[in-house]
């Protein structure tokens, strides 16, 4: 159902390696990009800007993480030190007369030049000791963004943004800024797409799945997880940039600390590993679940009349965010996009189920 | 800098050093039993002080009862983690292992203070504040107390490993697939590892509370515990006690010397630099075991 396979015959090896060779992934793909274009006349501006928005953006940041933690296997807890470095870098060049273009490439290059030092833990060290050095990279990070007034104007202190300008525009409209973190993250999902079918994508593969392995079938495993990692930070460094410059408007050490890392590992993690479409539905739980169950929360009290205190009120968001990561890796360890493809395998049967395990 | 100086921020920090070390005993407890990095531990032991709390403030009790109470407590806590969350994921990757300590911390911590609040509290052992004179040395007896407290658990674990119980978790720690077929439950020891470290974490919270206040900032200890069990090696209880005082006296000293350079607060920089050049240098940390990988 949906999904029809019917007709579909393969004559030729490029017909076989297209993007979509069920057309329903192909349309399905083409209505949620019109769904995507017309978002803002669909979709209030307060929805669109401060639930949509950082979604896409995150959703953008989290493929990037997904490359080198998914498809790379290799584990990444400083991700945030390097959206950090993106940012700062970006709003730093605009500030100082750079167009937007090129400080966002400017972000880029400088994040995966940052990002890059932590491929070189990667090289000596694997699995959980290569989670805790990028971790203990990042608590240098944070101290670094906290102690060298050159980069964040102080420990408490935040930097203004200058306003967005693409082609010498100003872009202060809602959606304007949605469009432009909208291309972004079409953008990164179209690389990412693609990437799974050229011979990078496979080098990725066959090293997350052993390096060693991979190394003695002649995939050179030093340069690849280099590649991965300088790649994944130039996409979180421009992401970074990017969510400066359209959502927070002014960049903040504290924006960039190890519970962001960690909450975008969980984003990954609870989305599916080297998986597109989850990396979508994972942000979108990890990010807006929270203020949804505390409204919910709220609702409750004002309901049945109970008393909560404020205190209560403000952790029930970060329990119910710890919550939804312990429970999706407790009923799904393969992530959000695992229970779509189980959907979509079930439905391109029905009404057969052969491949029902 | 002064010898006496340098001497009393060498024994300071060895003091300290043992708390981290108190601390880091709950992680390697767990990872020697199961290979899991128990990044929970700082919630759980924010969690140990609360509970203690909760018995001696809310209820009440005495405090020599409210701890044993909060022990027997936090023990069954932990083995319903086990049960509950790990044991379904046994032989997955080690990122999804990762992500589950790291979002039961996460849940812990902030079920905790949904329920008792995030104000800062003291723990009131009544352990004087007054400085211990030893010659010329200022020492703090809170810390001491703890360092005993550190030395005790680490000699009672020393004792429990050579017990048919303890053996038995070295032999899960060795080889799970061996130890099945020899008729251990690996399963039953796993649970108790995770049983002990949340026993370790209520003397590490009651302690830590006692000195800075049982507040969030408890979980915040991850790091510091962490980086000394990865510089003792995480499977290496004697390794946590060894790396617990190092790291306390580079921290001290260290800070001393580069907080006047910087502008203060290099401590968590310092800790973050060790972890950072153990791991590069020596992976398997001071005493920790070896293990050779096969393509």
């Amino acid at each position: 159902m949906f999904y029809r396979q019917a007709g579909i015959r393969h004559r030729s090896y490029v017909s076989e390696n297209k993007l979509f060779p069920i057309p329903a992934d192909r349309n399905i793909l083409w209505f949620l990009l019109a769904l995507g274009v017309l978002a803002p006349f669909l979709i209030d501006s307060l929805y669109l800007n401060s639930y949509i928005l950082p979604w896409l953006i995150w959703s953008a940041a989290a493929l990037g993480l997904n490359l080198v933690t998914g498809w790379a296997g290799q584990l990444h807890l400083g991700y945030a030190a390097v959206m950090a470095v993106g940012a700062y870098s970006a709003v730093h060049a605009a500030r100082f007369g750079v167009p937007w273009e090129f400080a966002l490439l400017i972000a880029g290059f400088s994040s995966a030049l940052i990002g890059s030092v932590f491929a070189f833990a990667a090289m000596r060290v694997k699995g959980l000791y290569l989670a805790l050095t990028t971790l203990a990279m990042q608590f240098v990070m944070d101290w670094v963004l906290s102690h060298v007034p050159a980069i964040t104007g102080g420990s408490h202190a935040s930097l203004q943004a200058p306003t967005f300008k693409l082609l010498g525009q100003p872009i202060t409209s809602d959606a304007g800024l949605y469009y432009v973190a909208f291309g972004w993250c079409v953008l990164v999902t179209i690389f990412i797409l693609n990437m799974r079918r050229t011979g990078l994508g496979r080098a990725l593969v066959a090293v997350r799945e052993k390096d060693y392995a991979a190394a003695i079938l002649g995939v050179n495993s030093f340069y690849y997880k280099i590649i991965a990692f300088a790649t994944s930070s130039f996409i979180g460094g421009i992401s970074g940039a990017i969510l400066v410059a359209t959502f927070f408007f002014l960049a903040s050490p504290e924006q960039f600390s190890v519970t962001v890392s960690i909450q975008v590992l969980a984003m990954v993690i609870v989305g599916g590993l080297a998986s597109i479409i989850g990396s979508y539905f994972g942000v979108a739980l990890i990010l807006l679940m929270p203020g949804i169950a505390n409204s919910l929360f709220t609702l409750l009290a004002d309901f049945s009349g109970l008393q909560f205190s404020p205190e209560t009120l403000a952790h029930i968001p970060n329990a119910v965010y710890g919550a939804l990561i312990v429970i999706f890796l407790m009923v799904e360890p393969l992530g959000l996009g695992k229970i779509y493809s189980n959907i979509r395998d079930y439905l391109l049967v029905w009404p057969f189920d052969q491949i029902k395990k | 800098m002064d010898l006496i100086f340098l001497a009393e921020l060498s024994v300071n920090g060895a003091l300290t050093g043992l708390l981290y070390s108190l601390f880091a005993i709950g992680l390697v407890l767990v990872y020697k039993s199961s290979s899991v990095p128990n990044l929970a531990q700082g919630g759980l032991t924010m969690l140990g002080a609360y509970v203690v709390l909760a018995f001696s403030i809310q209820l009440g009790l005495p405090l020599w009862l409210a701890i044993p109470i909060a022990v027997v407590l936090m023990f069954f806590v932990g083995l319903g983690i086990e049960r509950v969350a790990l044991r379904r994921l046994a032989g997955r990757p080690i990122v999804m292992i990762l992500m589950m300590t790291l979002g039961l911390d996460i849940f812990i911590r902030g079920s905790t203070l949904a329920v008792w609040g995030g104000t800062s509290r003291p723990m009131g052992l009544g352990i004087s504040y007054d400085p211990f004179f030893l010659g010329p040395l200022l020492l703090s007896r809170v810390n001491m107390v703890g360092a005993a407290v550190s030395i005790a658990l680490f000699i009672a674990f020393l004792f429990f490993f050579r017990s048919r119980l303890g053996i038995r978790l070295r032999a899960i720690s060795d080889d799970y697939t061996a130890s099945w077929s020899v008729g251990i439950s690996v399963e039953r020891g796993v649970g108790l590892s995770w049983a002990l470290a949340c026993v370790v974490a209520v003397a590490t919270g009651v302690i830590w509370g006692e000195i800075q206040g049982v507040d969030q900032s408890l979980s915040l200890l991850l790091l510091k515990g962490l980086t000394v069990a990865v510089l003792g090696g995480l499977d290496s209880i004697i390794g946590a006690i060894v790396a617990g005082i190092l790291l306390g006296v580079i921290e001290n000293v260290g800070s001393a010397y580069l907080d006047p350079l910087v502008g203060g607060g290099s401590r968590e920089l310092l800790v973050a630099i060790v972890l950072i050049v153990t791991v590069m240098v020596r992976p398997h940390g001071l005493f920790g075991r070896h293990d050779i990988e096969r393509v």
